[in-house]
């Protein structure tokens, strides 16, 4: 553990010994790039796409203004590696942005951090005034000649679509936060039209290691083709939830049972969500999946930013999509139509479902929609904001059916779909549930088991959560 | 999507009466900066809790940016707030981890006791009821937030008692 406010406690764990050791051993921009390339480290928000690429097309593009951009808008509901890299180490994320800064030819850096998240924010700032004075920020850095480079922190204005690259982009430039046409690239005209490099948070953080100790360290970490570690917050019906660093290539299983402790209450294990609003669920019989990007594509989810929410069997699939479509489509910027109205109708399906409403012909229609979504959307969000719904019809498709056929939700969480029944052993006849009954269904004198009319209940579980014996029952 | 129409009322209220002179040396900073629109709003609500009319007039006046292009960006993202707020803004997370969690429940009972709905104010200016994405405290699933303190590991009446802990306090 280190004070994060403190300058000397990160110089005292290494820190800015990679880029001094550029410095002095006056490695050049390519060697840099080469030994990024050689580590194997793919980019850390989600996406996968090798860094030290990212480096090369950015070092290729030839101009006079080229800017290095730190991607801290960290929204996916459900994750929070970032926001505890920001906050606990900011210094690693800044040097290995100047590191990347040097690489790429860099003349100007900005963090896009998020609005909510008001102490990395604080930190950030620190640890910038702290680097400027020691002179790893500013002109000539670490006497490196010509190489001027600062940085700053832009605060985000709360929109989930800004995580993507080119949206992040415009809202820099104080615009809407819509995603551009691609190419031309970032690499050729990103930020303000200049050549732009952009990287995660947990990517930067892991570049000054890979510098310091050597590609070829770095790369004994991990799998074949996903190298390094990778941290994951792992959330939802866990015994221990929190924050891990694991190497690539551990499975679902370990992570979950051995590091997590288990399912909360003991209950049993069902699905696993990766990847935020992007990804998709993992059921039990694939729990021994690597967590590799490849492995995990495979599975129809995404590697994503590391968010990990364990889902057990009180845990409704078909709610779990409709909730995820419900951010996904609130959060369209709304320039593709078949991200805009296409996750609206989504949307309706789902809710339908939950309901009770659904017809023969809506796994169908959801996948065709799905399908056409992912294929003419511009940016990322609209291209995987589907992947909870495929994913959990994939795996899960007889809960769907249970749903619309049986009218019956078996995770027993649809309220819609459920029956409520007093249990006559539990019942005190404390008269709670029949006074709040909003369509007077419940009958009962004091001190007497009551007794809920199922043909006028109007299944609003009101009764339910009110209840303080537990006497109501769902079935 | 994003984007919602926004309600103009008629006249000018006099709940938009505010004192400009407070954004003065906001614009003074960011006036003729490249990217000035969003760091002028935040600016301004920072000032006065939310984004009042004449404020908008104010800067576009004295900027040169165009109303319309403004009302875009204060539109388009979450922070930006056109109508004012209560005392105390109680955020609940309706994130993944919250929502397996039964975050429902605890909005439901917010909106009970203070007979609002999601994103009103109560009549009496003390709350604001807001649902947000994710407050990144999800170990402490369901949440909520009111002001800078975090209730985590939260029931339905566990969120009415904090509720009616700040009212009791309000009224001495």
């Amino acid at each position: 553990m280190i004070d994060p406010e403190v300058l000397e406690e990160y110089e005292a764990k290494d820190g800015y010994k990679a880029l001094k050791r550029i410095a002095e051993e006056k490695i050049s921009q390519e060697q840099i790039i080469q030994d990024v390339l050689d580590s194997g480290i793919r980019g850390r928000g989600g996406g996968g796409f090798p860094t030290g690429m990212k480096w090369k097309f950015a070092f290729n593009s030839k101009n006079d203004e080229k800017y290095i951009i730190c991607n801290a808008d960290e929204g996916d509901p459900g994750a929070f590696m970032d926001r505890s890299l920001l906050e606990g180490d900011p210094h690693a994320v800044i040097e290995g942005m100047v590191i990347g800064g040097y690489a790429i030819g860099a003349t100007g850096g900005v963090i896009y951090c998020r609005a909510e998240y008001p102490l990395a924010i604080k930190r950030l700032n620190i640890a910038l005034e702290q680097a400027r004075q020691k002179g790893y920020l500013g002109k000539n850095i670490c006497g490196i000649e010509g190489f001027n480079l600062d940085i700053y922190v832009k605060e985000g204005a709360g929109a989930f679509v800004c995580g993507e690259e080119t949206a992040l982009m415009a809202s820099i430039e104080g615009e809407r936060g819509m995603p551009r046409k691609r190419p031309p690239f970032p690499a050729e005209a990103g930020l303000w039209r200049k050549p732009s490099n952009i990287n995660n948070v947990e990517t930067f953080a892991n570049i000054p290691w890979i510098i310091h100790n050597g590609p070829q360290a770095y790369a004994k970490y991990g799998s074949e083709k996903s190298k390094g570690t990778k941290v994951f917050a792992i959330t939802g019906k866990i015994k221990r939830g929190g924050l891990v660093e694991v190497p690539m290539g551990m499975t679902i299983e370990d992570i979950i049972f051995k590091l997590g402790g288990g399912i909360q209450d003991d209950k049993q294990f069902k699905a696993v969500q990766l990847g935020g609003p992007s990804g998709g669920c993992i059921p039990k019989h694939l729990i021994h999946t690597e967590v590799d990007y490849d492995q995990v594509n495979a599975t129809g989810a995404i590697m994503g930013s590391g968010g990990m929410v364990v889902m057990d069997e009180t845990t409704c699939m078909v709610d779990v999509a409709r909730f995820f479509l419900d951010f996904t489509q609130k959060e369209s910027c709304g320039k593709c139509t078949f991200c805009r109205i296409g996750t609206m109708r989504m949307l309706e399906i789902l809710t339908r479902i939950t309901e009770g409403k659904g017809k023969e012909g809506d796994i169908e229609l959801l996948e065709e929609l799905a399908y056409q979504i992912k294929d003419s959307s511009l940016c990322g969000l609209g291209q995987t904001a589907p992947n909870p719904v495929l994913t959990t019809i994939k795996y899960f498709r007889h809960e769907y059916e249970a749903h619309i056929r049986d009218k019956k939700c078996p995770a027993l969480n649809c309220k819609q779909l459920l029956t409520y029944e007093v249990d006559p052993d539990k019942c005190t006849g404390c008269t709670v549930c029949a006074k709040k009954c909003p369509v007077q269904a419940i009958d009962g004198e004091r001190k007497e088991v009551h007794f809920i009319r199922q043909d006028d209940c109007i299944k609003c579980g009101d009764c339910y959560s009110r209840c303080k014996f537990d006497a109501i029952k769902l079935s | 999507m994003r984007v919602q129409r926004i309600k103009i009322e008629g006249e000018i209220t006099s709940q938009d009466q505010v004192d400009l002179s407070l954004i003065d040396p906001l614009l003074e900073k960011y006036k003729n900066k490249k990217g000035n629109i969003i760091p002028l709003l935040q600016g301004a609500q920072e000032e006065y809790g939310y984004i009042p009319r004449e404020v908008f007039q104010k800067l576009a006046n004295e900027t040169g940016i165009k109303l319309s292009d403004m009302y875009g960006v204060a539109t388009f993202y979450a922070q930006f707030r056109l109508n004012p707020v209560g005392k105390h803004i109680v955020k609940v997370c309706h994130g993944t981890a919250c929502h397996v969690q039964n975050a429902g429940a605890i909005t439901d009972a917010l909106r009970e006791t203070l007979n609002v709905e999601d994103g009103e104010t109560t009549e009496d200016g003390l709350f604001t009821l807001e649902s947000v994405a994710c407050l990144g405290c999800c170990s402490l699933a369901p949440v909520m937030m009111i002001g800078s303190e975090t209730y985590g590991k939260l029931k339905g009446s566990d969120a009415v008692k904090v509720i009616k802990e700040i009212r009791i306090k309000e009224s001495n």
